[in-house]
């Protein structure tokens, strides 16, 4: 960032995505070059240089987020970027970061697939493999940016929501919004809102690693403090030293959803492009790069009231504000860049009252507000 | 360093013994020589990590009195890289067995090395998987027998410490659980070294490789490690006759490369100075 005032600039999706990065006060990056995800690392090569930080290039990504990991452990906020391959290759370890209680961030410009498929076309067909990909039963959070300034402003969000939570978020972004060029307004340092990890303050002889404080989450000492610690893949309890009992696993994994769950309402972002008290002939629900058609598709439809509700955080699922909105709409319309993976989530919560229609396409195209409007003419006749 | 060395029971989490390990097993013998290693260099404990992979010998991170952290099969290295590389300050000893280091883990071992990082490995070689009930590994040599191996292994075994001194790395050597003075003399010189340092630790798994192959107890194990080691310094390393199933032990090779956090501040340097 530059100088001292908030600053309009013309820049790209993943460039928004370093510079968002460097400001919430990321200084270690590792990371695997991939389309179309590359213009991150490759920003990231030099802000790390430029702000006292570290870059790695690492031979995987398996070996990136790992990477990452170990790198927090030492103080400092970590994160990579990568694409749908390199982010299959990330999901064992992410595993480690939610199990061990890491935060750092994932950025996943999602491409088209499956395997190299479409190689740089763009696809939003990673949301459930952002969601789910680990084994076992687990939980991270997932946000998605519609824009450039959501670019910067929710990998800011996303940092900060890691370091709360001691979780691994994920910014589940993808190629059109990451090689979007628009203008945007970066805010000066002190009008952004930073959240940094909490750290122990009892004895050093003291700490325990996952003993969760009244909030849920453990304080995390870095490596190289005072404080001696150990963090492991393995089930554990409270002092980080492996523990098998089948009371403490069902415990630890129950504290990992409920520290998030518990407090969902405070970080369900969404935007809404109508009035909420209006009953609506549609609604359409949107995330990522089917907002902008989704919004023109729904201004030019003149003779009937169109709402559309872009979600923001994706995971865990809002329910609470898609059930409401479901409430105030006559029928709901999907359009994914996929063929269906967020309207299983919004036909779970609003399915039973409110029709829900699809609007799927797999084929590496974006949409075309013309083909939002030709499904819009089907579903509300 | 002071004069005064520390006690290797200070690096040692008494309270976690006895050991998991089968009686006979070698991985006692180099947990010991790495915290006689510690000990020696008086290694201020909170500024060491045990990094691990899984395994066996991955397990030995439990034993330690310092910060550590146990990763995923094959990652250790990747996970230290981090560690290091985001704080250079730190001790960062990574602990892997043939299987986790070599076979599913060699790509991060290459590259560790080529990269030059500032840690000390500790590869405990036994020449199988033990964990997961005695497999082949990437150092299980041609013919022998394992549980997926059971005819004979068709496969040949690698020189580790060839390849990962072409890979780069500042210091390499071998040491075997017999020879355990020298060995703990190599893991401490490792520590020592700047860069990427690395030592083989021939060690037996009587429960399976030696059970499998018939190579006796852990006692006979111990006495064929002992009669196939050569010394690099010997006159008979010198001239190079090695017989069949002989192998070089102390340090094998050695460089003054800058480690990577050394050439990454270079360039930030030049940098700050344009
Ligand atoms: C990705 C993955 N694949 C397989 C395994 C199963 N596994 C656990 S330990 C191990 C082999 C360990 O062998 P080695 O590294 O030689 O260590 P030792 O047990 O002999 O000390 C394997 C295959 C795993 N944990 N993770
Ligand atoms: S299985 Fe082999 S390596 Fe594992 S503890 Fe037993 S003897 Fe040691």
């Amino acid at each position: 960032m530059n100088g001292q005032e908030s600053s309009k600039v013309f820049m790209q999706g993943n460039a928004a995505i370093a510079e968002g990065a460097v400001a919430a006060g990321a200084r270690f990056y590792a990371g695997y070059p991939i389309t179309p995800s590359s213009e991150v690392a490759e920003l990231a090569s030099q802000k790390m240089l430029e702000t006292g930080g570290v870059y790695v290039q690492m031979e995987d990504e398996l070996g990136s987020i790992a990477a990452v990991i170990g790198a927090a452990l030492t103080g400092k906020k970590a994160f990579t970027a990568t694409s749908g391959p390199g982010f299959s290759l990330m999901q064992e370890n992410l595993g480690v970061a939610i199990l061990g209680e890491v935060p750092c961030v994932v950025v996943n410009v999602q491409r088209s697939g499956p395997s190299t498929g479409l190689a740089t076309k763009p696809a939003q067909a990673d949301v459930m493999q952002a969601c789910w990909g680990r084994h076992g039963d687990q939980l991270v959070i997932v946000l998605t940016p519609a824009s450039v300034q959501e670019c910067f402003d929710l990998t800011v969000t996303a940092f900060n929501l890691s370091e709360q939570f001691r979780v691994p978020v994920i910014l589940l972004a993808d190629e059109i919004v990451g090689h979007m060029r628009e203008a945007i307004t970066l805010p000066r340092p002190e009008e952004l809102k930073v959240v940094n990890r909490k750290k122990p303050d009892c004895a050093a002889e003291k700490y325990l690693p996952f003993s969760p404080s009244s909030d849920g989450v453990p304080p995390l000492a870095s490596f190289g403090s005072d404080y001696i610690f150990h963090i492991t893949s393995s089930m554990h309890g409270e002092s980080g030293y492996s523990q098998n009992d089948p009371a403490n696993a069902g415990e630890k994994i129950k504290r990992l959803f409920s520290k998030i769950e518990d407090r969902l309402d405070e970080f369900v972002l969404y935007k809404h492009y109508y009035d909420l008290q209006e009953d609506l002939d549609l609604l359409i629900i949107t995330f990522g790069c089917t907002t902008r058609p989704a919004r023109a598709a729904a201004m030019r439809v003149g003779d009937k009231k169109i709402g559309v509700l872009q979600l923001i955080t994706m995971w865990p699922f809002p329910d609470k504000i898609v059930a409401q909105a479901a409430a105030k709409t006559r029928a709901i319309l999907v359009p994914e860049l996929n063929l269906g993976q967020v309207i299983r989530e919004v036909e779970r919560v609003a399915g039973k009252q409110t029709p829900v229609y699809g609007l799927h396409k797999s084929n590496g195209e974006g949409f075309k507000p013309s083909e939002i409007i030709a499904r819009i003419e089907e579903v509300t006749k | 360093m002071s004069e005064q060395n520390a006690s290797w029971k200070e690096y040692i989490k008494e309270s976690m013994l006895p050991q998991m390990w089968c009686s006979g097993c070698g991985n006692g013998i180099v947990l010991g020589a790495l915290a006689r290693a510690m000990a020696k260099l008086n290694l201020e404990k909170n500024k060491v990590v045990v990094v691990t992979g899984i395994g066996c010998w991955g397990k030995a991170d439990d034993y330690f009195t310092c910060s550590a952290l146990h990763g995923t099969h094959g990652r250790a290295l990747a996970f230290a890289t981090g560690v290091k590389a985001a704080n250079p300050e730190l001790d960062v000893i990574v602990l892997m067995g043939d299987g986790d280091g070599v076979t599913i883990g060699g790509n991060h071992l290459i590259h560790a090395a080529r990269r030059n990082i500032d840690l000390t490995v500790v590869l405990l070689n036994n020449n199988n998987y033990g964990m997961t009930g005695g497999q082949a590994s990437a150092l299980t040599p041609l013919g022998m027998v394992t549980s997926t191996t059971k005819y004979g292994n068709p496969e040949r075994d690698l020189d580790i410490c060839s390849l990962v001194d072409a890979a780069g790395a500042n210091y390499v050597a071998r040491g075997t659980v017999y020879h355990v003075p020298q060995l703990d003399k190599l893991i401490s010189d490792g520590i020592n070294k700047k860069g990427f340092s690395f030592i083989e630790a021939l060690s037996p798994c009587p429960t399976h490789f030696g059970r499998r192959n018939k190579l006796g107890d852990a006692v006979k194990m111990v006495k064929t490690l002992k009669e196939n080691a050569v010394n690099v310094n010997s006159s008979q390393a010198q001239e190079g006759d090695l017989k069949e199933g002989s192998f070089l032990i102390g340090k094998l090779a050695e460089r003054y490369d800058d480690d990577f956090n050394t050439a990454y501040e270079k360039i930030r340097q030049k940098i700050k100075t344009k």
